[in-house]
């Protein structure tokens, strides 16, 4: 029986690569199968389940929350999301890493630099007083 | 000399010390090993990743994705990851005189330079830093930083990049050689280098079904493969960072051993001192009578 690679990965690592009969998956267009010697084609994926049958009948599922699917004759690859993606969750944390920054420059010289400044300076005084110690024993 | 007992305490202060850096050695090399199989895991998607792209580009040598197209370098930005905590040895210096050193060549030729920031070792440093603006940051990943925690920093590069206002960027994080050696490495991100390694392999002319449109399949999956990029740059750091503490942390330890040795030895000095002292007043006392 003829069977194609599969290889589901994610940015955190591998998560499945093996042989398969025929492969599901949640395409943007809708469900599709796909079978060995698959024309090429590249799209992306919705929220999901990606199911493979291995060539024994077995089938194995695994859940998907988005990404990338490609299909080569004898390969599929999926590249699977570690996170909801959507626009504006996306826009969400880029402003939220973008407030994060101003809040950072805003500190500039106050109360959290005072703070560090005033550590430093407990060092020195400790590191100093130590210092002062080992002199009168020697 | 001193009171016997003023060395004793001095000693017991050293030896806790002592405890707290090897109890924090031991934590970072059980630490790094599980950093290093992250930073393995993060390895087939970037490979899976760049195959797609490469037939990609075969299959679709007209379309020119903004992201692979190189412009003149007017403006140059940088996503510097260092570490959320102290005690790593002189892991962020470092990486911070290489990030400062290309920062200034960029300057030189008249590029104006912002930055992205990951981890709050770099925030903290490059406050100071005055004619670079900071963009966005993220701090406090902890040990297992997660992919998706990234996106917002690095969308706030990709979307400058996208209007035409940054024409390069960079990450700027530690490379893990071994334990022993850490190096800064600068990387170009964007545009995107592709390589040309399976050319030859692929020299038919075919192309992809496209579910939606080429344009839209290619804007996703390369904004993706940047994202994976930065985010294996953040595992390897703390890869990076654990090994250094645990370096650190071992010679902290090691000089803590010397010093309670030397101590030792001019206790026991005190101590027969005090000693030989009393005896020869009691001998001495004795005589008198």
């Amino acid at each position: 029986m003829a069977t194609i690679h599969v290889d589901i990965v994610s940015a955190e690592g591998e998560i499945f690569s093996g042989e398969a009969a025929m492969v599901f998956a949640p395409a943007a267009m809708g469900e599709i199968g796909i079978a060995p010697r698959h024309a090429p084609l590249l799209t992306t994926l919705k929220p999901g389940e990606v199911r493979v049958q291995t060539p024994g009948g077995e089938e194995q599922f695994f859940y998907v929350s988005g990404g990338a699917l490609e299909i080569q004759p004898h390969l599929v690859t999926v590249l699977a999301d570690t996170a909801l993606r959507a626009k504006d969750i996306d826009e969400a944390a880029a402003m939220q890493a973008k407030q994060r920054a101003e809040e950072a420059l805003k500190d500039r010289g106050d109360q959290i630099e005072m703070a560090e400044a005033q550590i430093e300076l407990a060092r020195a005084v400790a590191q100093l007083k130590a210092l002062e110690k080992l002199r009168k024993i020697r | 000399m001193p009171g016997v007992k003023e060395i004793r305490v001095k000693i017991a202060s050293f030896k806790g010390t002592q405890k707290i850096t090897k109890a924090m050695e031991m934590v970072a090399a059980s630490k790094m090993r599980k950093a290093q199989e992250r930073m393995r895991a993060t390895r087939p998607y970037a490979e899976k990743i760049r195959r797609v792209l490469g037939h990609l580009s075969h299959a679709n040598p007209d379309y020119k994705h903004p992201f692979m197209v190189e412009r003149e370098a007017k403006s140059v930005g940088f996503i510097i990851i260092t570490t959320d905590r102290g005690l790593c040895g002189g892991l962020n210096v470092n990486l911070f005189k290489a990030a400062i050193a290309s920062i200034r060549e960029w300057q030189k030729q008249g590029a104006s330079v912002s930055l992205c920031l990951i981890g709050s070792k770099g925030v903290q440093f490059f406050k100071r830093l005055s004619d670079a603006k900071t963009l966005a940051t993220i701090t406090h990943l902890g040990d297992r930083p997660r992919a998706a925690d990234l996106i917002g920093t690095v969308k706030v590069m990709l979307d400058l990049y996208k209007e035409g206002k940054v024409d390069r960027v960079f990450v700027v994080n530690n490379e893990f050689v071994n334990t022993m050696s850490q190096k800064p490495e600068v990387r170009q991100l964007l545009p995107v280098i592709t390589s040309a390694e399976d050319e030859g392999k692929l020299q038919k002319m075919w192309d992809y079904i496209y579910e939606p449109s080429a344009s839209d399949l290619l804007d996703g999956i390369l904004m993706r493969y940047i994202e994976s990029q930065v985010y294996q740059g953040a595992v390897e750091n703390v890869a990076c960072e654990m090994a250094a503490r645990m370096v650190a942390m071992k010679s902290a330890t090691d000089n803590a051993g010397k010093l309670i040795e030397e101590l030792q030895l001019i206790y026991n000095k005190a101590r027969q001192a005090a000693i030989t002292k009393e005896l020869s007043e009691i001998v001495g006392g004795a005589a008198a009578v």
